[in-house]
């Protein structure tokens, strides 16, 4: 197997794993502000695609392959959990006729 | 010869075919069943004791055993079916099946309008089947089956009329005051098995017999008195003779059966039985002896003013009772059983007339609403009358004999005795005759015109009395079961005076009855009116009644009700049920509030745990 190529020395690990940090405080506070299911949904995928980012990062920090896989294995839970999920929201929207996701509690208590 | 199983086994299956089948067959089948069944036990009876030779005066002494299987078998316990006949078991068995053939035709006829008809045979079959268990077992424990049967017969005999709760009541008193005496029965069982090693009586009476007069007292005694208190609470003796005279709630023919001829003399016809066992201890005989008088006494008073004619009857049942114990603590067993046969003779007899009146009377029972009958119920008038000279001991009845010999045998051990037994014999002639003027003399009291009874009752009747008149010297049963006496050396010579003595104190309590409520009636008035406060206490049967109520039963109800019902059951177990499922419910609910519904607030809190986790892992050097 050919050698790697080498990355360009100038961009160490840590600002990958920060700008996925960041994404990840991203998705989770607009998951718990955001009142639109919609927008919380796209939130999930977004603190999903940055966990993505990490793992890919340490898989290539590391020189294993490991990482590559565990992020195929996210994406394909994503696109299923994406299918499931807007097949959910579609759902409560015809019975409630709404998407503001405290008017969906009825499992309290 | 039949084989003896037979016996029990006829009236066991009319007691199932009346039982299964009865309701659909009718009443004449039903009654052909019962009777039939009973009289072929008679007929085998008969034969088998033909057989064996029983009918005459030089009978074996040793029993007859059938051994038929293993019952139970662990460790030392070695049990089995077996059955035996032997002079006193031969005795009871004719008692039995005869009496009681004579009953169940005379119940056809009382029976005859009477709901339950099927039932009813079913249950008296049912009895007979236990009784000849319990006479014929020949180990102890198959006689406490039959024990425990007769119990259970009884019970469902006196609340046969269940609908009222007299009757269903006091059928439960029988049932539970002789469940204390059973419990002693058994415990004397336990006692025996533990010292002799079986229940046999074969084996455990000649191992009891080889032990010297003077060695194992105290065991004896122990086993005796408990044996004796099982005997007290089946032939309703003091404390526990309290039963007795409530069950005349149940059906005439019942009371006649089972609570004067045969049940209620199984005590006395156990401690007989026992009687190697009870001559071993002194302090059991006079115990018997001791409480049997005192019985006598006590229920011969309280007889003396009753006015109901079943009480009356159900009184002198339990005095007659405390005679056979009596004669059993001074060693005269062979009279103690003579005493049996004859009093069922006479008492069946009595009760059957008593039926007689009541059925004429329409279920009057009441003897002050009576008066008169003589002429309109001629038969039963004459029965009822050789029945009650019998009772009274009238000379050459067959009353006369056995009770002239408990007597004469009680004076042998203690004058005391026997003057006691004298003055309570002229109770008896007194209450007896008092029940018979009351009922038969004087003016009409009641209303409704009596009537005489079917032939089916007048018979039995007809039969029982002649055997109350002539059966004392018929059977002599004092000579043919003198082998059960423990031989003195000294020779007992019969005392005439004594005889003359008790056959005057019975002759005095005819005449007082004569002169109290026939010649002047209004005597009797007086003489209650003068002794008011121990005439009370008679009519109120001393109170035990109410004793017992308020020192036994009351504080069982009230603790069982107030300790253990709502301070153990309420309090403590369901407390802590109840506390374990409040604590649960209690943190539920705290937890309960996490659950709002906002899946904002269920993220929120994984977001706070995630931090929590991760800050945690972070402080303690993260992971390695």
């Amino acid at each position: 197997m050919p050698p790697l190529p080498e990355l360009p020395a100038a961009t160490p690990v840590a600002w990958y794993l920060l700008l996925s940090a960041v994404l990840f405080a991203i998705g989770a506070a607009g998951f718990l502000f955001r009142k639109n299911i919609i927008t919380v949904f796209m939130c999930i995928e977004l603190m999903l695609n940055a966990v993505n980012l990490s793992f890919v990062a340490f898989s290539y920090q590391f020189k294993q392959v490991d990482g590559h896989i565990f992020s195929f294995f996210v994406m394909v839970v994503a696109a299923a959990e994406a299918a499931v999920g807007l097949g959910i929201i579609l759902t409560v929207f015809k019975n409630r006729n709404t998407l503001h996701i405290d008017e969906v509690d009825s499992l309290k208590n | 010869m039949p084989p003896l199983w037979l016996i029990p086994t006829f009236p066991l299956l009319g007691a199932v075919l009346n039982g299964l089948f009865g309701r659909r067959l009718g009443k004449a089948v039903v009654s052909l069943i019962a009777i039939g069944s009973v009289a072929a036990s008679f007929a085998t009876v008969l034969m088998v004791l033909n057989g064996l030779g029983m009918f005459s005066a030089s009978a074996p002494e040793a029993p007859h055993i059938e051994r038929y299987f293993t019952w139970i078998a662990s460790g030392d316990l070695n049990i089995g079916f077996d059955l035996m006949v032997d002079r006193l078991s031969a005795v009871m068995l004719m008692v039995v099946t005869g009496i009681g053939l004579l009953i169940h035709i005379y119940a056809t006829g009382y029976m005859a309008h009477e709901g339950g008809y099927y039932r009813f045979f079913a249950y008296l079959n049912l009895f007979m089947f236990f009784m000849l268990l319990l006479v014929l077992g020949a180990n102890y424990l198959v006689m406490f089956v039959g024990w425990e049967g007769v119990g259970l017969c009884s019970y469902l005999l006196i609340g046969f009329y269940f609908l009222e709760k007299v009757a269903s009541d006091a059928g439960n008193k029988a049932f539970i005051v002789n469940r204390i005496g059973d419990f002693g029965f058994t415990l004397g069982a336990f006692l025996i098995f533990a010292n002799f090693g079986s229940l046999d009586f074969g084996a455990v009476f000649s191992k009891a017999a080889d032990m010297p007069h003077d060695q194992g007292a105290g065991l004896f005694t122990a086993i005796c008195l408990l044996l004796f208190v099982g005997a007290a609470g089946k032939s309703a003796q003091i404390p526990l003779y309290v039963w007795l005279p409530d069950a005349m709630a149940g059906p005439t023919p019942v009371s006649a059966l089972i609570h004067a001829a045969t049940m209620v003399t199984a005590g006395v016809y156990m401690v007989s039985r026992s009687a190697v066992l009870f001559t071993h201890s002194p302090i059991a005989m006079d115990t018997v002896a001791v409480v049997g008088l005192a019985t006598a006494v006590m229920a011969a008073t309280i007889g003396l003013v009753q006015t109901d004619i079943k009480k009356v009857y159900a009184y002198s049942t339990v005095s007659q009772l405390g005679y056979m114990f009596l004669a059993c603590g001074v060693g005269a067993f062979n009279f103690g059983i003579y005493h049996v046969v004859t009093h069922a003779f006479f008492k069946a007899l009595l009760f059957l007339g008593a039926g007689s009146v009541i059925h004429a009377m329409h279920h009057e029972q009441d003897m002050t609403k009576m008066g008169g009958l003589w002429n309109k119920t001629p038969i039963t008038f004459v029965t009822l009358f050789a029945a009650a000279l019998a009772i009274a001991g009238f000379p050459f009845t067959s009353g006369y004999f056995s009770k002239d010999a408990i007597l004469e045998a009680a004076h042998g051990r203690s004058p005391v005795l026997y003057w006691i037994g004298v003055v309570t014999a002229g109770m008896t002639a007194f209450y007896v005759f008092r029940s018979i003027f009351m009922t038969f003399f004087g003016k009409f009291r009641g209303h409704g015109d009596p009537h005489e009874s079917p032939i089916s009752m007048t018979v039995p009747l007809m039969i029982l009395a002649v055997l109350s008149l002539a059966g004392g010297w018929l059977f002599n049963i004092g000579s043919y079961l003198e082998y059960l006496v423990p031989k003195h050396g000294e020779e007992h010579h019969a005392d005439h005076m004594l005889g003359y003595i008790a056959t005057a104190a019975g002759l005095i309590g005819i005449a007082l009855a004569w002169l109290f409520y026939v010649a002047a009636p209004s005597l009797a008035d007086s003489f209650a009116n003068a002794f008011k406060m121990p005439y009370r206490w008679l009519l109120n049967k001393y109170y035990v009644d109410e004793a017992y109520d308020s020192v036994i039963v009351r504080p069982i109800i009230e603790g069982s009700r107030g300790v253990l019902w709502r301070g153990m059951d309420v309090g403590l177990i369901d407390g802590i049920v109840n506390g374990i499922g409040g604590l649960a419910r209690t943190i539920g609910g705290g937890l309960k509030s996490l659950q709002s519904g906002y899946i904002r607030s269920y993220a929120a809190w994984v977001v706070i745990g995630s931090v929590v986790i991760i800050a945690a892992m972070s402080l303690m050097g993260g992971y390695r």
